[in-house]
């Protein structure tokens, strides 16, 4: 095993510096068109802009990034609201999963951004079409990793439950939900990457408040800021890898066995 | 008669293929109460499905099972099942899974964990109440298991291979462990194994299975003292014989008449 010295910490970052520096090196000799593709340093400035001027002018980052925030916790609570249980019912009726499955197994395949015009048709621009894109897009995976999850626990666990008198609601609370909380998880965190994944796209296609990284990145297009472009991307990547480190903790808080 | 099987048989059923197996032809036996019967046979005999519709588990068999002159219907905590596999639940703490049955049964926090305490005492366990399962070592996790088991109080005991894959050091430990529990508690206790060194040390009386379908081929009643020596010439004599007949069911090629 090898030691975790600081030394080797900083070595997995060298090829991501190394990265920079060439691309900021290709920049700055103008080898590389800044409205291709700005330096790190610019995309740094952008970044800085999108803080403190917004984009548009006046709409701040950080109210982007709550406007997202919020379009993505609706629509993937009630993902989980849903998937969840269902899910769970799915894993734990052969005769549930029988009749749900033609469904799911039909509509799972349709891209969640292929619902955005009927989205907007039924439910006009704005969060109730937004949240509605993102809900089917985390739903598929919690639904199904949850199910699975269920399917997955070993029967003699359930026997066993059934030697302590368990009755069907003692093994579906005690063993069937706890069993399947791994997958459970799983199935949030790939729900809610899909989820981030699928906002981005439907505020693309417009919103009605004005606010949105989506909607942010499209304007800084729109009148031709390629740095606050890459800025808006990175900081949409850092969020999405925050948002799974929150999830990851959180299973280690609350599930701390093997 | 404290435990009575009656004219117990079981096929089984293979739809997809048409075809029928016989696991157990008929067996009928009284048992009486306190006492350790070992099940000992070829491997793939139907001993363990002979548990298990002791235990309730099973839901299609010939034949009836009356405990303490109730017929067994389904499965209950009266007669406790201890698998092969452990069966804990790997998200309940070692004190947790003991507590399982009990809080199915509806007691309280406080009153379960004491009574749990007192079996982690019993057990010499003392000091790894919030480890899980996979933290365990086998021995530790089949005691956890059997102390599960016997927390409820049931009326008769049955052990699938329990000590099965411990380690010979370790199954040792626990036969010892075992016979020490029932001079405390004096359980009755129903026992599978292939392992016969193990069913003359532990049992009062070793019933020996034939070959499928399962039928018993003859009962040994050992009446040496306890605790027992391992290398006594009563036990070597018994060890001898059952070896005996078990090798002869091995090699005897003629059908079987049932």
């Amino acid at each position: 095993m090898r030691l975790k010295k600081p030394g080797f910490i900083m070595e997995r970052y060298i090829p991501l510096l190394v990265l920079l520096c060439l691309w900021q090196v290709l920049c700055s000799l103008g080898i590389v068109a800044s409205y291709v593709l700005p330096s790190p340093t610019e995309i740094a400035v952008g970044f800085w802009d999108l803080l403190t001027v917004g984009m548009p002018p006046g709409h701040l980052l950080y109210y982007h990034i709550l406007y997202s925030l919020f379009r993505v916790s609706v629509g993937f609570s009630v993902a989980c609201v849903f998937g969840v249980p269902l899910g769970l019912l799915m894993g734990w009726s052969h005769r549930f999963h029988d009749l749900f499955s033609p469904i799911t197994e039909i509509v799972r395949p349709i891209p969640p951004l292929a619902w955005i015009p009927i989205a907007i048709v039924w439910l006009g621009i704005g969060i109730k079409s937004a949240a509605f894109i993102i809900f089917l897009g985390a739903f598929f995976p919690i639904l199904l990793n949850t199910a699975s999850g269920v399917i997955a626990i070993n029967p003699i666990l359930i026997d066993a439950a059934k030697t302590l008198n368990a009755t069907q609601r003692d093994i579906f609370f005690k063993v069937l939900v706890q069993g399947s909380l791994p997958s459970i998880f799983v199935g949030m965190r790939v729900g809610m990457g899909i989820a981030w994944m699928t906002l981005v796209a439907a505020e693309f296609s417009g919103v009605k408040e004005g606010y949105g990284l989506g909607f942010m990145i499209m304007t800084a297009r729109d009148i031709q800021r390629p740095d606050e472009i890459l800025a808006g991307m990175i900081v949409i990547g850092i969020i999405g890898f925050s948002i799974d480190w929150l999830f990851r903790t959180w299973e280690s808080r609350i599930r701390p066995w093997g | 008669m404290y435990l009575e099987l009656v004219r117990i048989g079981k096929t089984f059923l293979d739809e997809k293929q048409g075809t029928k197996t016989c696991a157990i032809a008929q067996i009928d036996l009284q048992i009486e109460k306190g006492r350790f019967i070992s099940f000992v046979g070829p491997s793939g005999c139907g001993k363990s499905t002979l548990l298990r519709i002791i235990s309730g588990l099973e839901n299609s068999f010939e034949g009836e099972v009356f405990l303490d002159g109730k017929k067994i219907l389904e499965p209950h905590s009266e007669v406790g099942l201890v698998f092969q596999q452990y069966a804990l639940f790997p998200w309940r703490t070692m004190c947790e899974n003991i507590e399982m049955g009990l809080e199915i049964m509806g007691m309280g926090k406080a009153e379960r964990r004491a009574v749990a305490k007192e079996y982690i005492r019993l057990f010499g366990m003392e000091g790894f109440e919030r480890l899980y399962p996979c933290q365990l070592s086998g021995g530790m996790q089949q005691r956890v298991a059997i102390a599960r088991t016997l927390v409820m109080n049931p009326k008769v005991v049955l052990m699938d291979e329990p000590f099965g894959s411990l380690d010979s050091q370790t199954r040792n430990d626990m036969q010892e462990f075992l016979m020490d529990l029932r001079q405390k508690r004096n359980d009755t206790v129903l026992f599978v194994t292939h392992n016969v060194d193990e069913a003359v040390f532990l049992s009062d009386q070793i019933v020996v299975l034939s070959k499928r379908p399962a039928r018993i081929l003859r009962i040994f009643e050992i009446n040496c003292s306890k605790p027992r020596d391992r290398t006594s010439k009563e036990a070597n004599d018994i060890r001898r014989e059952v070896i005996g007949i078990l090798r002869r069911e091995r090699t005897d090629t003629s059908p079987v008449v049932s």
